[in-house]
């Protein structure tokens, strides 16, 4: 039996693993100690909790436990990274560089810099999405003191190349940040050979729970952050206030299933992805937004020409999905990402991301290509765009009267 | 996004929908927005001898309150004299489909088509 809407929207949030579940209640009821607390049984076991959480966080990015500091989430871990190093290195010069694909959190932070005085420079991005090398190596000065550049784009996808940067980075002796959101459990990470020096996760985009995240904060070369979060002097003084235990015990947790099913995992979900892809190629005007070779099999961002985003919704709303549509957003602006693509707005207005993951199965996926069918051409009927397309008209020489 | 009742009824059974034959007497067409903003409609008017609109058309490219705000306007411009469709206001449209305040464009997107159209007719027709 089917169960309708559908989620397809793995890359907003994922449900909590229910081994994880089970493994976070019992930090709640019975073993509910601080793990700050040093004088009684209660703490010492929440704090080894915390500590075995630790070790299986490291364990899935190949770092060492005492380089993972815990958050609330990436937003926070972006925000103590760029600041807090920014901060810290301030003396040896003033300049930022990030790329315009990021997630706000991080674009957020940098524009917070700069009315702080400092400068940041905003990359563009090549049409598939993926930063161009030279350019990059173009915009370091020698006042850089900080690089962030996310590892997996949250709206399509793609792969950065981040061993390279990180590598250039090092060479110069830039501090090098990456938000990993979107990547854990996705890509493999291995930072005893990447060159990256701050790395930020969550649980929620992994199968753990919101409001939990963690930092990566190398220690050799030995990584120095001003604190941003003041207190109680937790976490080496990186991070103060109480431990959410059972938060970080299910993010241990969600890190440990992913180290171990990632290889089947992402079998299952390439081949639902595969299978996603190939069941929408007979519909005219269909585009992939973003590389499809340097890209997580779990997204899949498409752009359905002369059919807007929002109104593409509505028809499928079966299906919980997003879309790059303007109207779906407060702003009424469309998806900054696809924007940074260089493609026509029109293409940003009409897409429709879509995330797969553990739990989609087959039978999800055929709905939603039946459905997907069935509704294109009747809001294609409705689109004036559509029938100007098919009388032959080229709609860049159209003269529209813009609003 | 929550929509009223109305919007959702003009979007899942839209009035109207399609285009009049090119050379077809008394049609004339207001086509308004632009791609790049995410919402243009097509509003066909068709007049009759009296200066009566007999039937009107839409197509619209745009979310679901831009498509019940051109569907609503075909209903209402029908069996109106062109000057009565002029007095259809954005605010009348916006009410009457409860859209919320980040979708009044939508309404006012409808009422410029309106406009558009009837400009259309008098270009046409010689009126001023």
């Amino acid at each position: 039996m089917l169960n309708l809407p559908i989620y397809l929207d793995y890359s907003a949030t994922t449900p909590v693993d229910p081994r994880v579940a089970e493994k976070m209640i019992p930090y709640l009821v019975e073993k509910f100690g601080n793990p700050a607390s040093r004088s009684h049984a209660f703490g010492w076991v929440a704090e080894a909790a915390v500590e075995e959480a630790r070790e299986e966080v490291a364990k899935l990015v190949n770092a060492d436990p005492k380089e993972i500091v815990w958050t609330s989430g990436a937003t926070e871990s972006n925000n103590l990274a760029i600041k807090g190093a920014t901060h810290f290195y301030s003396g040896k010069g003033k300049h930022l560089i990030t790329v315009k694909t990021e997630h706000k959190a991080v674009l957020d932070t940098c524009r917070e810099l700069e009315r702080q005085g400092f400068e940041v420079t905003y990359l563009d991005v090549k049409e598939d999405g993926l930063l161009d090398l030279e350019a990059f190596k173009a915009a370091l000065r020698p006042d850089t003191i900080l690089v962030s550049v996310m590892f997996v784009n949250n709206e399509i996808g793609v792969i950065q190349p981040v061993a390279e940067i990180g590598q250039i980075c090092r060479d110069k002796g830039i501090i090098f940040h990456v938000d990993a959101a979107q990547a854990t459990g996705k890509v493999t990470i291995d930072l005893s050979t990447l060159k990256v020096d701050l790395m930020s996760f969550c649980a929620h985009k992994t199968y753990g729970p919101k409001g939990i995240g963690a930092l990566y904060i190398r220690r050799k070369p030995r990584v120095r952050l001003e604190a941003q979060m003041h207190g109680g002097g937790h976490e080496r003084g990186f991070r103060s206030g109480t431990l959410a235990t059972h938060q970080i015990v299910g993010m241990g947790e969600a890190f440990r299933i992913a180290r171990e099913e990632m290889d089947a995992e992402n079998a299952h979900i390439r081949k639902l992805r595969d299978r996603l892809l190939k069941g929408l190629s007979d519909i005219d005007q269909v585009f992939v937004n973003g590389d499809m070779e340097q890209r997580v099999p779990h997204n899949l961002n498409i752009s359905f020409a002369y059919i807007e985003g929002e109104s593409m919704l509505m028809a499928i709303k079966d299906l919980a999905v997003s879309s790059g549509s303007a109207c779906t957003s407060a702003s009424l602006e469309p998806s900054y990402v696809l924007r940074a693509l260089g493609r026509e707005d029109e293409l940003a207005h009409s897409s429709i991301r879509f995330t797969i993951g553990r739990f989609n199965t087959e039978e999800e996926i055929d709905y939603a290509v039946k459905l997907l069918h069935e509704k294109i051409g009747k809001l294609r009927e409705l689109s004036p765009l559509w029938e100007m397309v098919q009388d032959g008209v080229d709609l860049s020489t159209v003269q529209w009267a813009a609003h | 996004m929550a929509y009223s009742v109305k919007v959702l009824d003009h979007y899942e059974n839209p009035r109207n929908v399609g285009s009049f034959g090119k050379e077809e007497e008394g049609v004339a067409t207001g086509m308004v927005g632009a791609p790049a903003c995410g919402d243009v409609m097509k509003l066909q008017i068709k007049v009759g001898k009296d200066g009566v609109i007999e039937d009107a058309k839409f197509k619209t490219y745009g979310c679901g309150s831009a498509i019940a705000s051109s569907s609503l306007v075909t209903e209402w411009v029908k069996g109106k004299t062109i000057d009565q469709a002029l007095d259809i206001k954005n605010t009348q449209i916006a009410e009457e489909l409860a859209l919320p305040p980040v979708k009044i464009h939508c309404s006012i997107l409808a009422e410029d088509a309106i406009k558009a159209a009837v400009a259309d007719y008098r270009k046409k027709h010689g009126e001023h």
